[in-house]
């Protein structure tokens, strides 16, 4: 059935569009179909059961997998976005300035932070800070470390999703508060701002989810058993059993987070959207 | 009457290339109200938005209640207190209710505590008799509504002179009245007010006195009975003529107004 369909497309000449639109769909099913009946055919299903879903291994993870693992992951993501938030909005602000070194350097410190891999980013405050300035001790250890890091990085990026946000509010906002006697801090603080946050809200969530993905490079500051989050403690895991279940597990403690906030990211976007009609 | 409470002396303001405001002068005594008419471009909006410099002029100097606004080392936030402002897009603040519009300025600039704040709000927003509003947020508001508040809004801040920039222009024709009664009120009530507006009926009933401006300087100023009723310039009668009956407007070459911007 599906390859006579295949081989009926090329030669039929005068076909109507709405058959053309249904045969080229048929044959895009027909391909998708012969690719996962090649792959169930192919594979075998004994041997990745065993590899990716061994049940007692599973077991094995919990509750550790939870109440260490997702916890320090969390909580590396919600400390380096805090920072990212307070650092992102200094230099948004800076970037807005009148004054002209401060855009400026708010304009080199965005560039580079968003040029630089994050990796890198970790192994320069991980590693070669310690190094370059003996004696000095970030705060709070490994949690420290990862929330500069990744608040270094983020901030970056969230600098120039606020700014964008500051710039989205329409200029009589500013002018109302001067008119009312706001000086320009205030009316930053107490009128511009919370509005172009609301604005923001859906790539700030967006940031947050990435954040989440990129607290993984915890895995490069060589970190102590209790300070691991999900992919350290699933690699480890997977080493010492030799198997690769934990890699599952773990990947589905992230996707338990990422998707039902990128849900919340699509919510917010649409109901912006509405607000704007 | 004392000193003027607005006072313009040979302001000029250019953006850039394009010279808006030629030299005006201008005096607005305590109590008076002044209402500003001509065509689109004439410097109108321009002028106004100099008294409480949210436009900086280009050269001149500007008064109010004694204070000169222009100084360089002036508190302008400390002016701005003093001057009420109404725009054309009444420029809520869409995020706060109704009532937070009217007491969150009140806290912030003028320090009132929570009470205070609160008991003011409530008597402006009676003053434009949109007390059961108190509670709504902007967005659900009539344009008619969300300029009430914004008149509201900056009589809650207790200034000596209030601005109105085109306060009408925005509105639906039906919700126009409301926003004039409001103002025709403030007038009787011995507000010194500057309006730009297109409103000839209320220039003619509530004005002390009517300035008419184009290209860039005040043509003619004098009792609204006489500017609007039997204006002594050409430019005037023919900005009225077409003002008052549009459809007997003719089409016609851009004249009067690029010769008044294109030459000096």
């Amino acid at each position: 059935m599906t390859d006579t369909d295949a081989k009926l497309q090329p030669k039929k000449k005068g076909l109507t569009r709405r058959q053309k639109r249904t045969l080229s769909r048929g044959v895009q099913y027909a391909v998708f179909l012969a690719a996962v009946i090649a792959f169930a055919v192919t594979a075998d299903w004994d041997r990745l059961q065993n590899q990716f879903a061994q049940a007692d291994i599973a077991k094995q993870m919990f509750p550790d997998v939870i109440t260490l693992a997702l916890k320090n992951t969390v909580l590396y993501t919600v400390s380096g976005f805090v920072v990212g938030l307070v650092l992102g909005m200094v230099v948004a602000l800076m970037r807005l300035s009148s004054v002209g070194p401060y855009r400026w350097l708010a304009g080199v410190y965005i560039e580079i932070f968003r040029g630089l891999p994050a990796l890198l980013i970790f192994i320069f405050v991980g590693v070669a800070v310690p190094l370059a300035f003996p004696g000095t001790e970030i705060p709070g250890g490994t949690y420290g470390k990862v929330a500069i890091a990744l608040g270094l990085v983020s901030a970056a990026y969230m600098a120039e999703t606020i700014r964008a946000g500051i710039q989205a509010v329409p200029k009589g906002q500013m002018e109302a508060a001067r008119s009312l006697g706001f000086s320009p801090a205030k009316a930053m603080v107490s009128i511009i701002v919370p509005q172009a946050f609301r604005i923001i809200l859906p790539p700030l969530t967006n940031e947050l989810v990435l954040l989440f993905k990129d607290s993984s490079l915890v895995l490069f500051l060589g970190v102590t058993l209790e300070e691991r989050e999900l992919s350290k403690y699933g690699r480890d895991l997977a080493s010492t059993t030799a198997n690769s279940t934990p890699i599952l597990v773990a990947g589905l403690c992230y996707l338990l987070v990422t998707v039902p906030l990128s849900f919340v990211v699509r919510r917010m976007e649409s109901k912006s959207q509405e607000a704007i009609r | 009457m004392s000193r003027p409470e607005i006072e313009v002396r040979g302001l000029h303001k250019s953006f850039g290339a394009n010279e808006v405001l030629r030299g005006i002068d201008l005096e607005i005594g305590q109590g008076e109200v002044v209402c500003v008419i001509g065509p689109s471009g004439s410097g109108k909006s321009t002028l106004l938005r100099c008294v409480n410099l949210l436009e900086e002029p280009s050269g001149g100097q500007v008064f109010v209640g004694g204070t000169e606004v222009t100084d360089e080392d002036v508190d302008i936030d400390a002016v701005r207190r003093r001057i009420g402002m109404v725009f054309q897009q009444f420029n809520l603040f869409p995020h706060l209710s109704v009532t937070e519009n009217l007491t969150l300025p009140q806290r912030r600039v003028l320090g009132r505590d929570k009470a205070a704040a609160a008991r003011i709000a409530a008597e402006n927003l009676a003053r434009v008799g949109l007390t059961e509003k108190a509670g709504a947020y902007p967005s659900s508001l009539s344009g008619g509504q969300q300029q009430r508040v914004a008149i509201a809004r900056a009589l809650a801040m207790g200034p000596e002179v209030m601005l109105f920039d085109e306060p009408t222009s925005a509105l639906d024709p039906e919700l126009v009245g409301d926003v004039l009664a409001v103002m025709r009120g403030l007038a009787q009530e011995g507000m010194t007010m500057m309006v730009v507006t297109h409103e000839m009926t209320f220039a003619r009933e509530v004005a002390d006195r009517v300035v008419f401006m184009d290209g860039g300087v005040i043509v003619e100023e004098g009792r609204p009975g006489q500017v609007i009723g039997a204006p002594r310039h050409e430019r005037t009668r023919h900005f009225l003529s077409r003002l008052l009956d549009p459809a007997m407007a003719e089409v016609e070459e851009e004249t009067s107004d690029q010769v008044g911007k294109g030459d000096a």
